[in-house]
């Protein structure tokens, strides 16, 4: 190791040591004690079986692999044109559209589920604007369902879309642009075939990261769903809290773990990796 | 067909800046309501929500925890952040964007499982509900953003001024103190800003760290929820978006003084 290498280990310990200590320590202690020395490594196997197909975490899979696809083509949808108007304008209508999308994006994640449960909820305001419209008798069920879940979490979601798009756009030479022009390529042409390409890897990177952040998602599924819409975190959490099931909440959380590592290692090849938080 | 785009875009545009940000506005209209139930629009304003809420002492003690707890990620995070974010920038090691990517793991790993996890530890410790520990472990969370703002930060900051003051002479640590610190003073700033930010609105981990007497605000906020839906909520919404629009206008307060060199 050379000096310059020891400085630096030396400037990141602390750093190393925080995270050790309050991160990785307790994570592998998690995993380590309850699985292995709570109970007997050789019951593992069955233990994972047994786990991976009981029906609740069953039709937790599919619910939350569902929510999160629907989740991330929303956001996505919504995304790229908020992103391109951003990429391509500046001056007061940038501040003004960037401002939409930093003031939810540091917001509290549980202010904005608030929001939209006080917009989505039975005598909330949708419901009270389209009776005092005439267009429904009845309050509709917008609070409490699988619907409220995939709207309250596109809507937590979307900044990171928009945020991962607009960098990936911003990067993209416009002299490339007006050479396809030039060249007689008409503006879908140049859409397609210049434009989209380019900002593909911003809508991987931004796609795989909304959908990573959704598969683990807690807060606005648990506020905002009914009784029987149940995602893989939430079921983790009830083994915890309400049927006192360590074992089954430690073999989901592993799942859960390895998945998320996954997607994030596919990530990590395809984005700049600074690029993670819109700074 | 090109028109036709170019004259839909800032339709489409307009209508989802108005859907996030006017859930937030609503929010904070609510806060201001005369009345006891939510109606949009309020037939009266008032401020009894906020009398509620700064009048009660179970909310105080609820900010004060936030508050305290806040403090302890933000002065953590900030000061290991930033040697961490130097080394990043000025120093050559192995695998570096890998360190990086394990750095930020925390805000990647699905909060639940990090929570339990250390709720699990800290209660074999008795930890739990211990305000210093949950700064430190609401630091965790907090790194990855102190992380990233200060490597674009460093990167602004002139190698030959750090060259300079240690060809004249100056120690290392007077070097760092007198001549690397006070350029990135807005970067550092703003870090901290948003570490404290991310300890504050945090509630999956508080969720499983706190106890009745160091319960945070989102956590109060999270209990009412499942309760009923009280305007007070509302107004302690509208103090956390407060919150958080001061941090922003600091934050391009501090911009403007940042170096350009942003990456």
């Amino acid at each position: 190791m050379t000096r310059i290498d020891r400085q630096a280990t030396f400037l990141m310990l602390p750093s190393y040591v925080m995270l050790a200590v309050t991160f990785i320590v307790p994570l592998m202690w998690f995993f380590v004690r309850v699985l292995l020395i709570d109970a007997s490594p050789a019951a593992l196997p069955d233990t994972i079986l047994s786990v991976a197909t009981s029906r609740p975490m069953l039709i937790a899979t599919v619910a939350t692999i569902w929510i999160s696809l629907l989740v991330t083509g929303i956001t996505l949808l919504l995304g790229y044109p908020l992103a391109y108007y951003l990429a391509n304008r500046g001056g007061p209508r940038f501040t003004l559209v960037i401002f939409c999308v930093i003031v939810p994006y540091f917001t509290s994640v549980i202010v904005r589920t608030y929001s939209w449960m006080v917009l989505l909820g039975r005598n909330g305001i949708v419901n009270q604007a389209l009776a005092h419209l005439g267009v429904i008798d009845e309050p509709l069920p917008l609070l409490y369902n699988k619907f409220a879940i995939v709207v309250g979490m596109a809507y937590v979601l979307l900044p990171y879309m928009v945020l991962t798009l607009y960098a990936a756009m911003r990067a993209i030479d416009p002299m490339l642009l007006r050479a396809a022009r030039a060249l007689g390529a008409g503006g879908a042409y140049v859409f397609r075939r210049v434009y989209l390409p380019l900002s593909l890897h911003g809508v991987i990177s931004g796609a795989l990261i909304v959908f990573i952040l959704s598969i683990g998602f807690f807060i606005t599924p648990s506020l905002m769903g009914g009784p029987s819409d149940v995602m893989v975190a939430m079921l983790i959490e009830r083994s915890v809290e309400i049927t006192l099931d360590w074992q089954t909440a430690t073999v989901m959380s592993l799942f859960l773990l390895a998945v998320t590592l996954l997607l994030y290692a596919v990530y990590y090849r395809v984005t700049d990796i600074r690029r993670l938080v819109g700074g | 067909m090109e028109r036709a785009t170019e004259r839909l875009l800032p339709i489409f545009v307009t209508l989802v800046c108005l859907t996030l940000i006017v859930p937030i506005a609503i929010v904070i209209v609510l806060a201001f309501s005369g009345q006891g139930f939510l109606k949009f629009p309020p037939d009266s304003l008032s401020l009894r929500w906020f009398a509620t809420f700064f009048g009660d002492a179970r909310w105080q003690a609820s900010l004060r925890s936030s508050v305290i707890i806040a403090a302890i990620a933000c002065a953590i995070a900030t000061c290991l952040g930033f040697f961490a974010a130097y080394a990043f920038v000025r120093r050559d090691f192995r695998g570096k964007r890998f360190v990086l990517s394990l750095m930020l793991l925390p805000i990647i790993v699905p909060t639940v499982i990090t929570a339990i996890a250390m709720y699990f530890l800290s209660a074999r410790l008795g930890l739990v509900g211990n305000m210093l520990w949950i700064g430190c472990c609401h630091a965790a969370l907090a790194l990855p953003v102190v992380l990233l703002i200060l490597l674009s930060t460093l990167q602004g900051v002139d190698v030959n001024m750090e060259r300079a003051a240690l060809s004249l002479g100056s120690s290392w640590s007077r070097m760092m103190w007198r001549v690397v610190v006070p350029m990135a003073a807005p970067g550092i700033i703003s870090s901290a800003l948003f570490a404290f930010l991310a300890s504050f609105d945090e509630l999956i981990v508080s969720l499983f760290l706190t106890n009745a007497a160091t319960q945070t605000l989102p956590v109060r906020i999270w209990n009412s929820l499942h309760l009923e839906i009280e305007p007070t909520i509302a107004a302690v919404s509208a103090f956390l978006i407060g919150v958080t629009a001061v941090i922003l206008l600091l934050d391009s307060v501090l911009r403007g003084r940042r170096r350009p060199a942003r990456a």
